[in-house]
């Protein structure tokens, strides 16, 4: 799995981009997104997501239940 | 209190502040600090009294800065760009979802700029509004939580436009970090937010941070924030950094406290402590809106101020700006110099014809001075101990030139026999509108200035006239276009005149209350 961003709760504040340690968040249209395809749920870097623990707005960095959870190499 | 959290939470990151360590502003000895001479009445003191009152070095700094100078406020404009969305904490009198063009509080913000976007704007707004002389980063977010946006920003325009002052705005929560950056870029003033010393205060206040790639809570959060924030201040105060602390006063949470904080930065050097009432409207969704925490009263929050007199250095004119705003303190021009409307100015810099009008407006800063002297001087040696508030309408320039109906804010003087100390601002809904007096409106007028004795106007129709006067306030028309201090203390001596002659009764008035919500600027 991966975290997404609930785009409707997103402030496009930014306090969560330059927190990822994949770099995997980046601005579309004035909100953030999570290439799901990158993000490791911070898993081998951190002991919390970094974009969750950062985010001003409760439950909006969440995981995505469309892809599987992340398996640490 | 340092010890009471020590063994529950042990952060081996956790930096103690260098308490004990003396610190001096450059050029300015501790104990100068006017709010410790300050007799009767210098109620903003330093900030407002000019040279006389510090090192050439600190007046040179302050002098034309509106947030750090009452005197300077009158005449010089500041404006913020809001290129720091980002926070690292959160408080419970801030909600980052809501932004409504409407308002004016921090935090809140329209349009978010990258630092080339914010670097125009400030020479679009430098090139027409000559007087503005003061570029802060205020957030929306936390100016060091962005610390590449925010510096990028700073070292542009130290580039192109050198003789614009440069301050920011911070939690404080990653300052000791960035003391190093903010001399680099000559920001010669930082404003640091410091609402409690205690982190069981703290815990009321501050739910979270975001601190080291963890999120802490409750008294630990407020705990790690403190020692950051005296830390950072102490650093600042070594490095010759002007500061100004802000506290938002917060009834039964911080009310009694704040007078710790007070001597806390006072002994690490501040140079100015603002005291400011929260804001919160259940509408602005933040957690003290929405559990119904209320904001003080003028009276309370001129309680907490006099008792922090004797400690730092008092600012009474802030006017709790957005993140974005442009102009004098008290207004906002922050509409003419949008995105799409830079794109069409035509713009140069112009640093000779910036001095050259800064020039003229010096003149008139120290007209306004030196008026404000001779005022005081003509008055002095009488004192029977009566004192006044007298409300205020002004445009800028220190002189009582706004019509009544037109006024959006009243200035508050205190007035003794032999002084004239401003003591703050009350913002008002517009009385007039569109030629018509709007009579709904005189009611929560009459409530923001209830505490004063009289009202000071260029001019005053009939019907708020009457109104006023039943309500107990005199309405003052007489001294139209005098500078402020000159109109009042007459006004005063008047005043005291009919009351030694039996003509009327002198009476103590009640509170007042301070204007929550949405501000519509005219």
């Amino acid at each position: 799995m991966a975290y997404k961003i609930i785009a409707s709760q997103c402030t496009g504040c930014s306090a969560c981009e330059p927190e990822c340690p994949n770099v995997a968040i980046y601005e579309k249209n004035g909100v953030f997104l999570i290439k799901p395809e990158k993000c490791t749920e911070c898993i081998g870097h951190f002991d919390e997501a970094q974009c969750v623990a950062a985010c001003p707005v409760d439950n909006t960095c969440v995981i995505d239940n469309a892809y599987p959870r992340y398996q640490a190499a | 209190m340092e010890t009471a959290f020590e063994s529950a939470t042990p952060t081996p990151s956790r930096l103690k502040p260098l308490t004990g360590i003396k610190v001096e502003i450059a050029g300015q000895p501790e104990s100068s600090g006017c709010g410790t001479t300050g007799g009767e009445g210098k109620a903003s003191c330093g900030t407002s009294d000019g040279p006389d009152d510090m090192s050439p070095e600190v007046w040179e700094k302050v002098k034309n800065h509106p947030c750090y100078s009452e005197e300077a406020h009158h005449h010089y404009a500041r404006m913020h760009v809001a290129v720091a969305p980002a926070c690292n904490i959160q408080c419970n009198y801030c909600n980052r979802k809501y932004d409504c063009s409407n308002e004016s509080r921090p935090g809140v913000v329209s349009q978010k700029l990258t630092p080339d976007q914010a670097v125009k704007k400030v020479i679009a707004v430098a090139s027409e509004i000559p007087q503005m002389t003061v570029l802060g980063i205020a957030g929306p977010g936390d100016a060091l939580a962005s610390p590449q946006k925010t510096f990028e920003t700073f070292r542009q325009l130290q580039e192109q436009a050198p003789d614009i002052k440069l301050c920011l705005s911070t939690n404080g929560l990653m300052l000791p970090e960035y003391v190093d950056e903010i001399c680099k870029y000559n920001i010669d003033h930082v404003t640091i937010t410091i609402n409690m010393i205690d982190a069981e205060v703290g815990e009321k206040i501050y739910p979270w941070i975001f601190y080291n790639h963890k999120r802490y809570y409750g008294r630990e959060a407020a705990q790690i924030l403190t020692d950051r924030q005296m830390l950072g201040l102490e650093m600042l105060t070594a490095r010759g950094v002007l500061t100004k602390i802000n506290s938002v006063l917060i009834p039964g949470i911080n009310d009694k406290h704040l007078y710790e904080v007070n001597r806390a930065v006072k002994s690490r050097g501040a140079f100015l402590h603002n005291i400011m009432p929260l804001i919160s409207e259940a509408e602005h969704g933040t957690v003290y809106g929405l559990t119904g925490q209320r904001g003080p009263s003028a009276q309370e929050l001129k309680d907490v101020q006099d008792a922090c007199m004797g400690g730092a250095n008092l600012m009474r004119h802030c006017r709790q700006c957005r993140a974005d705003a442009v102009g004098l303190l008290g207004e906002d021009r922050s509409d003419e110099f949008t995105l799409d409307q830079i794109e069409q100015m035509d713009v140069v810099y112009d640093l000779e014809k910036r001095r050259a009008y800064q020039d003229k407006v010096e003149v008139e800063r120290q007209a306004q001075h030196d008026a404000k002297h001779d005022a005081l001087a003509a008055h002095s040696g009488v004192d029977d101990g009566m004192k006044v508030l007298v409300a205020v309408a002004t445009t800028g320039g220190g002189k009582v030139n706004e019509h009544f109906g037109h006024a959006t804010e009243f200035q508050i003087f205190e007035l003794t026999a032999a002084s004239a100390a401003f003591v703050g601002h009350r913002r008002v809904d517009l009385y007039c509108q569109g030629g018509v007096g709007e009579d709904e409106q005189l009611p929560s007028i009459v409530n923001a200035i209830n505490d004063c004795h009289a009202v000071l106007v260029a001019k005053i129709g009939a019907c708020p006239r009457d109104e006023l006067t039943a309500a107990g306030i005199e309405p003052v028309d007489a001294y139209a276009h005098e500078f402020i201090e000159k109109a009042a203390l007459t006004w005063f001596a008047d005043y005291r005149s009919r009351v030694a002659s039996g003509e009327i009764t002198h009476k103590e008035r009640g509170d007042a209350a301070i204007r929550q919500g949405a501000f519509m600027a005219a």
